[in-house]
């Protein structure tokens, strides 16, 4: 009996094996590939120039030892780079499966370009010891992009009792979150920044005064009033920010500020930064691509925590990019069934998916309506948020396992539903025009590719 | 004659041809309903659902006669929202009631935007009959109404909106149709009831009662629900009474002729006291029987009716 239940676990994992496989856009990797005749970026020395890059065994390698078997992916006019790092993610794996899971997510983002996500904590149940830590970092190993755990603050996420924080970090937990609920209780907040001091790892608190959102479900301003719905103001955000500044600069703890979306965030963040080195923040897609005046429609896909706010924020948050107070951008991939989305706005779930629209949206509004050198933008995407998180970031160098993404940087396309990888399909980037196209993903031995690939 | 859009959801941005039209037409409506036989047969064959989630008797009521005097099919459907949160969806209540093949949906929902959500998932054409804190647009075309049938017009009136304005539909409703009509508006009541925001639409805010009422031709006073009392947002029913309160001594000290209207229902002795509400310058019943009116107007133009 017990040797048929093993062939039958057996079975199953080579027919789920077969199945990621089987879909079209993922191939093991070949033994040695080229990427030839390539624009490389290489944000970790800051260069960009015109090359080959070689992979050897899934491993960086010398291009002048390519054999006869070396298969060639011609890359001229392409952009190759980091594969991108995003550090705000939630896969929902353990407990709504049907919305994400650890594979699906892997494939999301691989689709999207990335290849190493850190994963928020806020499952069925929360992860909340380094036996849920443990759980993860297993079952992800065989998906195609690194994932990282992120533990939670407190138990069962209840905001007061703190986790076991370093055994956590010694089965693999990168960051310390309660994301989706604030740490509302400034004591927990201080005694947590306090404790996590030796581990030298951040914390990211959700920040929002909960008392000031109160029953908001969108930005507090002139639209909410149009529109009816009560509103959530800037400042919910900024004087929760304010608090969580002003402890971790008295504990000397690294801080790391998520999803900012306000002005007054933004204001409250560079005044720190200038005195205090340990703090980082991150800004997603949506916030800078969409404004307020979206939600007149009332299309519960734009219903996302914090709120989506003005036209004067986002334009506050790009300018955030560019003065480098604002470090890297990550994507609060957060997904969602139709089921939760099609509701009336008070009852729809918060969040959006976002690692599959996330460069093309942030290409368009970065590089293509304001200027920004590509190579900037692509810190945003690799270097900047694994400094966050203390990754790696030296990946062109020979030996390093492959982290790539291959780019059509000016490609104007369409997102579409049917592209989408993620099990959920709650996004309001679906029918925009897009800038800048992912062609490949080079991860753990695997390859993404966009189009059916034959190597 | 008909309008420009296909549902009812606002005022926002509504066309001041059409409400025009829905005006003209609710004074002709007026006249039926003041005949011994009120009822024409404009839209025989028409079924419409009031689609209610929310209670509110007089304006269901209200829908229900317009829909009677114009001789069509009405279904009363309640629902409260906290059974939809349990079981089935606002989906699927909607797709199974137009599945029995209906034309219309008369809807109150306590969610904004409600209603558009609503035309998302069915066809028929929908009419809001008030989305939470959002709209209440036949409110609004039935206040239009009693004001043009006082003073007969509406471009340059002065009018005071005064109470919580911060959870009125009726005052958003009323703000939107006003302003485009070419009404001058002034907000009054306690400042944490008052967004500023409104300020962009070009209406006034004020906090003292006495200047508005020195202001305006008519004040619309607005209900003050006695579930916020006591919780915060009014410190208490005197409190309110005292700075915000409608009384003949204010209406007196001005010693003008100011017109009174109210949407009902009103809670006496809080926002305004008997003497000022049944007092010669009330039009609150008039506003009563210009709803059934204007509601006959808005069906018979949207659901296409023939003379
Ligand atoms: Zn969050």
């Amino acid at each position: 009996m017990e040797s048929l239940q093993e062939w039958l676990y057996f079975f199953f994992y080579v027919v789920e094996k077969n199945e990621i496989m089987n879909k079209v856009n993922f191939k093991i990797l070949p033994d040695e590939l080229l990427l030839k005749n390539g624009k490389i970026i290489d944000p970790f020395i800051d260069k960009v120039y015109t090359g080959d890059i070689f992979i050897d065994k899934g491993r960086i390698g010398d291009p002048s030892k390519q054999t006869k078997k070396t298969k060639i992916i011609d890359c001229s006019g392409k952009i190759i780079t980091h594969g991108f790092c995003d550090i705000h993610s939630h896969f929902r794996e353990p407990g709504r499966e049907d919305k994400e899971t650890l594979e699906t997510g892997s494939l999301a983002a691989m689709a999207g370009g990335f290849t190493r996500v850190c994963v928020m904590p806020n499952t069925h149940p929360p992860i909340d010891t380094p036996e849920l830590i443990d759980f993860l970092s297993k079952k992800s190993k065989s998906y195609p992009v690194h994932v990282h755990p992120i533990g939670a603050v407190t138990k069962n996420q209840d905001g007061k009792n703190l986790t076991e924080m370093g055994l956590m970090k010694k089965q693999g937990a990168v960051a310390f979150s309660d994301d989706g609920l604030p740490i509302q209780d400034g004591k927990v907040m201080r005694m947590a920044l306090e404790y996590i001091k030796p581990l030298d790892l951040p914390i990211i608190n959700h920040a929002e005064d909960v008392c000031l959102r109160s029953d908001g479900l969108m930005h507090e301003g002139l639209v909410s009033t149009n529109l009816g719905l009560p509103g959530n103001p800037d400042f919910a955000e900024s004087v929760m920010i304010h608090r969580d500044l002003e402890l971790a600069s008295f504990t000397g703890s690294k801080i790391h500020i998520p999803h900012v979306s306000a002005e007054k965030s933004v204001a409250q963040i560079s005044k720190f930064k200038t005195q205090f080195k340990n703090v980082s923040s991150e800004v997603t897609p949506h916030h800078l691509y969409f404004n307020d005046e979206a939600l007149s429609s009332f299309d519960t896909n734009f219903k996302v925590a914090p709120p989506i706010r003005t036209e004067n924020d986002r334009l506050s948050l790009i300018e955030g990019l560019k003065s480098g107070v604002i470090d890297c951008i990550a994507t609060d991939h957060a997904p969602h069934t139709l089921e939760e989305k099609e509701t009336t706005f008070d009852l729809a779930s918060c969040g959006m998916i976002g690692l599959e629209s996330c460069f093309g949206a942030v290409y368009k509004v970065l590089v293509y309506q304001n200027k920004f050198k590509l190579l900037s933008l692509i810190k945003f995407l690799t270097i900047n948020p694994r400094n966050v998180m203390g990754f790696d970031s030296n990946l062109f160098s020979y030996e390093k396992t492959a982290e790539i993404v291959i780019l059509d940087e000016r490609k104007k396309w369409k997102f579409t539903e049917d592209s989408i990888k993620s099990n959920s399909l709650n996004s309001p980037f679906i029918g925009e025009e897009l800038i800048g196209r992912i062609e490949f993903t080079i991860s753990k031995n695997q390859i993404y590719s966009r189009t059916k690939l034959d190597i | 004659m008909s309008l420009k859009n296909r549902h009812l959801f606002g005022l926002k941005d509504y066309p001041k041809k059409d409400i025009e039209s829905i005006l003209d037409l609710a004074f002709k409506f007026r006249e039926v309903l003041d005949r011994p036989i009120k009822k024409v047969p404009s839209l025989n064959g028409l079924t419409v659902v009031n689609l209610f989630f929310e209670n509110s008797t007089r304006t269901r009521i209200s829908f229900e006669l317009a829909q009677k005097r114009l001789s069509c099919d009405t279904v009363n459907f309640s629902a409260s929202s906290s059974s939809l949160k349990k079981g089935e969806s606002f989906k699927d209540t909607a797709q199974n009631i137009e599945a029995m093949k209906i034309d219309a949906v008369v809807i109150r929902h306590p969610s904004p935007g409600a209603p558009k959500t609503l035309s998302k998932f069915i066809k028929s054409i929908i009419i809001n009959a008030g989305d939470g804190t959002h709209e209440h647009p036949t409110q609004a075309i039935l206040d239009m109404m009693s004001l043009k049938e006082k003073f007969g017009f509406l471009k340059g009136l002065k009018i005071g909106i005064i109470g919580d304005i911060l959870h009125s539909r009726v005052a958003l409703s009323n703000i939107y149709g006003l302003k485009t009509m070419g009404a001058e508006i002034t907000l009054c009541g306690p400042p944490n009831l008052i967004p500023e925001f409104l300020k962009d639409l070009g209406v006034n805010i004020n906090y003292d009662v006495d200047e508005v009422i020195d202001w305006a031709d008519a004040l619309n006073v607005l209900r003050i629900q006695r579930e916020r009392m006591g919780i915060g947002l009014v410190p208490s029913v005197r409190e309110y009474r005292n700075f915000f309160g409608i009384n003949q001594k204010r209406i007196e000290k001005h010693k003008k002729d100011i017109v009174i209207m109210h949407p009902g229902p009103i809670n006496r002795g809080v926002e305004i006291d008997s003497a000022v509400a049944d007092g010669q310058n009330a039009i609150i019943l008039d506003q009563v029987l210009n709803g059934v009116a204007s509601r006959m107007a808005i069906l018979f133009l949207l659901c296409g009716g023939k003379k």
